[in-house]
């Protein structure tokens, strides 16, 4: 499958530059090659917040459901347990998943649920056209933040370490190859799989050029191990400060899934009613 | 013997709830028809319980004020409720923990706190005892109280048969409960709640998960699920809080799974951005929502009706809803298998707007007697040519599809979009989409001809009434009797949303005055009725939590002459 077959007549909105296009390309190359391979493309679902992330899903010949903004996650969850030989695959943004959604973000970890939430991570509201959000550094100047956020910003890959995710990655959006491998890698994995991407946003928080200098790709690292796993993610904190910010894979294991909790079929109508009725004993 | 009421109270973690059931089980037993309220403040140890149990040989669903018999468990009981004995009535106290002082009715004083040291028993045990003597006193064989015993107790059986037969022994008889099992061809029925049958209901229409946050009184719903649903297959899930609930439904249902959600007030004001998501979405789900007394917290274990416009109306936006209001666990049962198949047939919420009364409740249940209901096929899509979600069509319902689907891509948005489900914001579209979702209202309206969405309760004297009064959710019983006693007419409205004006017009036949009465303080179906041309006389309010009692009724309306 060539990956513009993935493409629908929906207009692309985002601004010239935008971080977002290399997420949309990255996704469309890898769910074209996964096809080929080990997932079909009408088994693949997305599943969006509101932002300009949320876009992405208008611009995918693909299932999909454009949720409300921060609620992604309990949709998907759910999604997922309806039929758990379905793909899962949502975007979020910074402010949809860290702010107002943030309840969803921390319990699909805790249930390593087995979808995998790309993190449009701007920094910033783009949709609402430039305000701080959970992820913006402390002092950032937006439009409901004037002189300077007075609040230090959150680290969202120690977050889903700590609350049990069990695929964790960062990615830059300058930097394709890495992006499609994480994807593919985070799709891949049976579990709950957070990618974070350094999403640049040139309207209102254009980082390249201090993304440029200062990220790197991990090597040598071992994604293995939780401790080594937290000491690379706490090597940088999404403050101001110039330390290196590393890009790949954090984080990965194995453990028990939510959706390998349910099982069983729907009886037919006839065999519900029998038990409706034997159940109806208990109460006499 | 038409009516027999027992009443019995102790503290919160004395098992009054499962006493009551106890109580109306034997009744149940001896061929009679049971309703139970029962009255909880919301804490878990301490504090006052009661659960009232009333049978008669006449289907009821409603309370009287005065019992026949008082089961005092410790001395609140005594002084809360000597206002409700007759002359007649006969009070069964624990005589280890309860005086009698002042009370002139005739009393049986059973040594409870020394028969269970005796034996050995817990404190739990009391009320097992005590109904040992209750049995006696009313004049219940030992044989059936044995056999609900043994059906029903979970734990320690030998020990509480022990109790309860010391009870019987030590208590005199006073009554001779008759039965009437040789006059009524009928094996005992089960007993259960609102919430029980609401989830039977759903079951029988094919439920696939049920979604919830706990809410009293609204959490037994999710109990129950919880147990009896994965062997018909229900996926039930617990989540983070009612905005997950909500959107975790329509996650569902975007799979092809139905799935309902439950919850209160508060847990609803929660849900209603997700609520608004499904009707702009066109996605199916069904809200068990069950009013206690607000506003905010309010009474988390008492009833109220405060709720009907909030649901109503709730959700941004202008979108069709079904709103079912049961009376009791009958209507419960039916209507929830119809707000579920509705749900699915016109792409819509659906409601099942509950109170605390039906909800927690206790009514024997006739399945043949609730109505036949089965599940609806859902309109789906034939398989041909490109799908889109949101096709027109003549009635409004696009066909559905649930991925995965060879070829197609199947899109679902809670923004204004296209047949297809891309967003747009193209005026014409808009405009059309608009006009396709409000379309469904039409036809479910429509639909809803086939059902009996107003009930006229007291027919035969009711008749030639001319005075009505009306009622939705759980005043249908305590209505009922009362119209009937006093030859007036009845009026059930079940169906809230589409509005069934003409089936009220219909059932409003020769009536003059008409009587709202409500557990509001607004009138809110009053005023719903009169946005649709019905001019309501008179309303009887009652909105301090407790349910009318069939006395407070007939009071409030011999005070207005009826
Ligand atoms: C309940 C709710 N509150 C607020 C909004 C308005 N809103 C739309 S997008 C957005 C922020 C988007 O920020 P982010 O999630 O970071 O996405 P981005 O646009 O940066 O991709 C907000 C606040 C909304 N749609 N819904
Ligand atoms: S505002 Fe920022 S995030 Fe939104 S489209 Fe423009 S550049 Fe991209
Ligand atoms: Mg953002």
């Amino acid at each position: 499958m060539n990956p513009m077959d993935l493409a629908t007549y929906g207009k692309n909105t985002w601004c010239p530059g935008c971080g977002n296009f290399s997420i949309l390309s990255a996704i469309r190359s890898v769910l074209a090659e996964l096809d080929g391979q080990m997932q079909s493309i009408e088994n693949v679902v997305l599943v969006s917040g509101i932002g300009c992330h949320a876009k992405i899903v208008d611009l995918m010949n693909v299932n999909s459901f454009y949720s409300i903004h921060g609620r992604v996650l309990p949709v998907a969850t759910a999604i997922k347990l309806a039929n758990p030989d379905l793909t899962v695959i949502c975007f979020s943004g910074d402010g949809d998943s860290l702010a107002e959604g943030l309840d969803h973000l921390v319990f699909a970890a805790k249930r390593n649920i087995d979808v995998t939430l790309i993190l449009h991570d701007n920094r910033v509201y783009g949709l609402t056209t430039g305000q701080f959000t959970p992820t913006s550094p402390l002092g950032f100047k937006g439009k409901s933040t004037p002189n300077g956020s007075f609040e230090h910003p959150l680290n969202p890959p120690e977050l889903m370490l700590a609350s049990g995710a069990t695929y964790i990655a960062r990615g830059y959006t300058h930097g394709i190859g890495l992006l499609q491998k994480l994807f593919r890698e985070a799709i891949l994995h049976k579990g709950f799989s957070f990618v974070d991407v350094l999403q640049v946003c040139v309207s209102y928080n254009n980082l390249y050029e201090a993304y440029n200098k200062r990220t790197y790709e991990l090597k040598d690292h071992d994604a293995s191990s939780y401790e080594e796993a937290q000491k690379v993610i706490r090597s940088w904190n999404y403050d101001g400060s110039d330390v290196p910010i590393p890009l790949g894979k954090f984080y990965e294991a194995d453990a028990r899934r939510l959706d390998q909790a349910y099982r069983g079929s729907m009886p037919n109508a006839l065999d519900r009613d029998n038990s409706i009725s034997e159940l109806l004993e208990n109460f006499i | 013997m038409d009516n027999f009421s027992t009443l019995i109270g102790g503290i919160a973690g004395d098992g009054i709830n499962e006493a009551g059931i106890t109580v109306a089980r034997l009744f149940c037993r001896l061929g009679y028809n049971i309703y139970m309220y029962y009255d909880y403040p919301s804490l878990i140890r301490g504090g006052h319980n009661f659960s009232l149990v009333r049978a008669s040989s006449k289907k009821i669903a409603a309370h009287m004020d005065q019992i026949d018999i008082l089961i005092a468990l410790n001395q609140e009981t005594i002084e809360k409720h000597a206002v409700r004995l007759k002359d007649s009535s006969f009070v069964i106290y624990d005589a280890d923990k309860v005086m009698l002082e002042g009370i002139t009715q005739k009393g049986c004083g059973l040594p409870i706190t020394s028969i269970l040291k005796e034996a050995g028993a817990p404190a739990v045990m009391k009320n097992t005892c005590i109904l040992g003597g209750y049995c006696k006193v009313v004049g219940i064989n030992w044989s059936i109280l044995e056999s609900v015993l043994k059906k029903h107790m979970e734990k320690k059986l030998e020990q509480n048969l022990l109790v309860a037969r010391q009870g019987y022994d030590q208590a005199i008889e006073s009554y001779r409960i008759d039965s009437l099992s040789s006059k009524i061809e009928r094996n005992p029925l089960p007993i259960i709640t609102g919430n029980q049958a609401i989830s039977l209901g759903l079951i029988k229409a094919g439920l696939g998960a049920y979604v919830a946050y706990p809410m009293t009184p609204s959490s037994s719903v999710l109990d129950f699920m919880a147990k009896f649903g994965p062997q018909f297959g229900i996926k039930v899930i617990h989540p983070e809080n009612e905005i997950a609930v909500m959107l975790m439904a329509q996650g569902f249902a975007y799979a092809g799974v139905k799935c309902a959600v439950g919850t209160s007030g508060g847990g609803f004001c929660l849900m209603t951005e997700g609520l608004s998501l499904a009707g702009m979405a066109e996605i199916p789900v069904v809200v068990v929502m069950v009013q206690r007394t607000g506003p905010s917290t309010g009474l988390p274990t008492y009833t109220g009706q405060g709720d009907l416009n909030f649901i109503l109306s709730a959700g941004q936006g202008e979108f069709p809803r079904f709103v079912v209001a049961p009376g009791d666990a009958e209507d419960a049962y039916y209507w929830s298998a119809v707000a579920l198949n509705m749900a699915w047939k016109y792409q819509v919420p659906s409601f099942i707007l509950s109170d605390k009364i039906v909800s927690e409740s206790q009514y024997n249940f006739e399945l043949a007697g609730a109505g036949t209901v089965e599940e609806e096929a859902t309109q789906q899509w034939s398989g041909q040519g490109k799908y889109q979600r949101y096709s027109f069509t003549d009635n409004g319902v696009s066909p559905m599809a649930f991925p995965p689907q060879k070829g197609q891509a199947i899109k679902t948005d809670s923004y204004m979009h296209d047949e297809f489900g891309i967003t747009t914001e193209d005026a014409m579209l808009n405009k059309k989409m608009t006009d396709k979702r409000l379309l469904k209202e039409r036809y479910l309206a429509d639909d809803l001809e086939r059902y009996e969405a107003v009930k006229v309760l007291s027919e035969g004297n009711g008749e030639s009434a001319k005075t009505a009064l009306l009622c939705w959710g759980s005043n249908k019983g305590v209505c009922q009797e009362a119209a009937e006693k006093l030859g007036l007419r009845a009026i059930q409205v079940l169906v809230l949303s589409p509005f069934p004006a003409k089936q009220l017009k219909d059932a409003l036949q020769g009536i003059e005055r008409l009587v709202a009465v409500e557990c509001n303080a607004t009138a809110q179906l009053a005023r719903l009725g009169g946005f649709f041309g019905f001019e309501i006389d008179d309303r009887i309010l009652k909105y301090d939590g407790r349910p009318f009692s069939l006395n407070d009724l007939e009071s409030e309306l011999g005070r207005r002459g009826i």
